[in-house]
């Protein structure tokens, strides 16, 4: 199908990006990468009256990498942080690997992806892992979100309909720490049914978890925490029978929808599973570089 | 409210009117009259409307015409010699990679991209791209042998393998 008709503004610097938001009074969206936005105007799931496309606004196009974070600007392709993560980061590459497909990539932003917030999508569950925040900008300035409060329902977040997120921060994995990420999809590049991503630190002499992160994504409205996994872990030794009591703790703690493609107790019990497998891989890693 | 863009496609550069709503795949099919590139699910699934913007391939179907102003893309139009055939298509068809061949271009595309960054990719990775471009004639075995088979042909001489 066709967009329905609309306004096209391409504003040139980011104080004209926010007016033009502030102005379409609720009923304008910002076009980045388009790679969510333009298939929910093809199926007319969306009607904005406005689009802002930001394409051309300078300076936001960076990746830097600064005291154990990560800024990504809003015009930051997947693909490019995807070259970044295969010299730097042997999580995001995984992560990465798994968003869609390359063409897909080479358009799609990761600041677009995270503010979009479809809950089986693997990015906003990495930005809650690693305690992220978006940045973004509004007629009253300047704020930072973090990941814990950003996601509020399917699509859904903190963001002001006249903000624009023109960055997202990660907390990168402090060194020696371990990670694992799992997914479970009926084709490499969908949605996941249901995923997981962990990131453990370890006490180097005595092996106790100091540290513990995991994260679910296709189970439920928004990506999830699992804090219960968490508080369950830190604090002691990784055993296989401590992780497989985190993973059903957390998993316990989810409350995942059903679908066309899985019921919510097949979603609840992958859960478990794959947080398990995360959490096992976390561990063998821990030392490695993340 | 219409814009004007300059669009170079295929080598030459083109200068049309556009509604903004138009997708980069309706100005190459209905206004340059490119039909090559193909658009089955018109939103970002199936893959068959993949084109080159920049080099690099992208869904015709997920970019607005208006976005590609001042761009360079290429579409299967632009991959074959005056005269024959791309290697990646003569692949195809040496070995009937392709049977109603409405996804074939969108695959072509992709896989001239894949193909520049993994020279000799594995069959695991062949269909890890292809998992972004949907066939329901071949079932894909013959898909992947012809990716192989390209592979082999763009391969420089010296390191040709049988």
């Amino acid at each position: 199908m066709k967009p329905a008709p609309f306004d096209y503004v391409a504003p040139a610097s980011l104080d004209e990006a926010v007016a033009a938001l502030a102005s379409g009074a609720g009923d304008a969206k910002v076009l980045a990468g388009g790679q969510s936005l333009v298939p929910m105007l093809a199926l007319r799931l969306a009607r904005p009256a406005t689009l802002v496309d930001i394409n051309r606004l300078p300076g936001l196009d960076a990746i830097r990498e600064a005291s154990g974070m990560l800024e990504i600007g809003a015009l930051v392709r997947q693909r490019a942080l995807e070259r970044w993560a295969a010299a730097r980061s042997p999580l995001f590459a995984e992560v990465l690997r798994h968003v869609a497909h390359p063409p897909i990539r080479n358009r799609g932003t990761i600041v677009g992806n995270v503010v979009h917030a479809d809950p089986a999508a693997e990015l906003p569950a990495l930005l809650l892992c690693l305690e992220g925040v978006v940045v973004a900008r509004g007629p009253r300035g300047e704020r930072m979100i973090p990941a814990d409060r950003f996601y509020r329902a399917p699509l859904t977040t903190a963001l002001g309909a006249d903000e624009l997120a023109t960055a997202v921060r990660f907390s990168l994995p402090p060194s020696g720490a371990g990670w694992g990420f799992a997914e479970v999809s009926r084709r490499h590049g969908d949605f996941a049914l249901v995923g997981a991503v962990a990131v453990l630190t370890r006490n180097a002499s005595s092996g106790a978890l100091v540290r513990a992160r995991l994260a679910f994504f296709g189970a439920g409205g928004t990506p999830a925490r699992g804090l219960a996994a968490e508080q369950a872990l830190e604090g002691h030794p990784p055993s296989a029978a401590l992780l497989a009591e985190a993973a059903r703790a957390a998993a316990a703690g989810l409350s995942p929808d059903a679908d066309i493609h899985a019921s919510a107790e097949y979603r609840q019990r992958v859960a478990a599973t794959l947080a398990e497998r995360t959490l096992a891989a976390a561990v063998a890693r821990c030392g490695a570089p993340a | 409210m219409t814009r004007t863009i300059r669009v170079t496609v295929n080598g030459r550069e083109h200068e049309r009117v556009v509604e903004p709503r138009a997708t980069l795949a309706d100005l190459l099919r209905e206004d340059l009259e490119l039909t090559g590139t193909h658009v089955g699910c018109e939103h970002g699934v199936c893959g068959a409307c993949t084109v080159l913007l920049d080099g690099e391939p992208v869904r015709a179907c997920l970019m607005l015409a208006v976005q590609a102003d001042g761009q360079r893309v290429t579409t299967i139009e632009g991959l074959a010699p005056a005269e024959g055939l791309h290697p990646i298509q003569e692949a195809f068809w040496a070995k009937h990679g392709l049977q109603c061949g409405y996804c074939t271009p969108g695959i072509i595309m992709s896989a001239h991209a894949f193909l520049r960054e993994r020279p000799a990719p594995s069959r695991e990775e062949i269909r890890e791209m292809l998992a972004g471009h949907l066939c329901r004639c071949t079932g894909y075995h013959f898909i992947v042998e012809a990716i192989e088979a390209a592979a082999r042909a763009l391969a420089p001489p010296n390191t040709r393998t049988p």
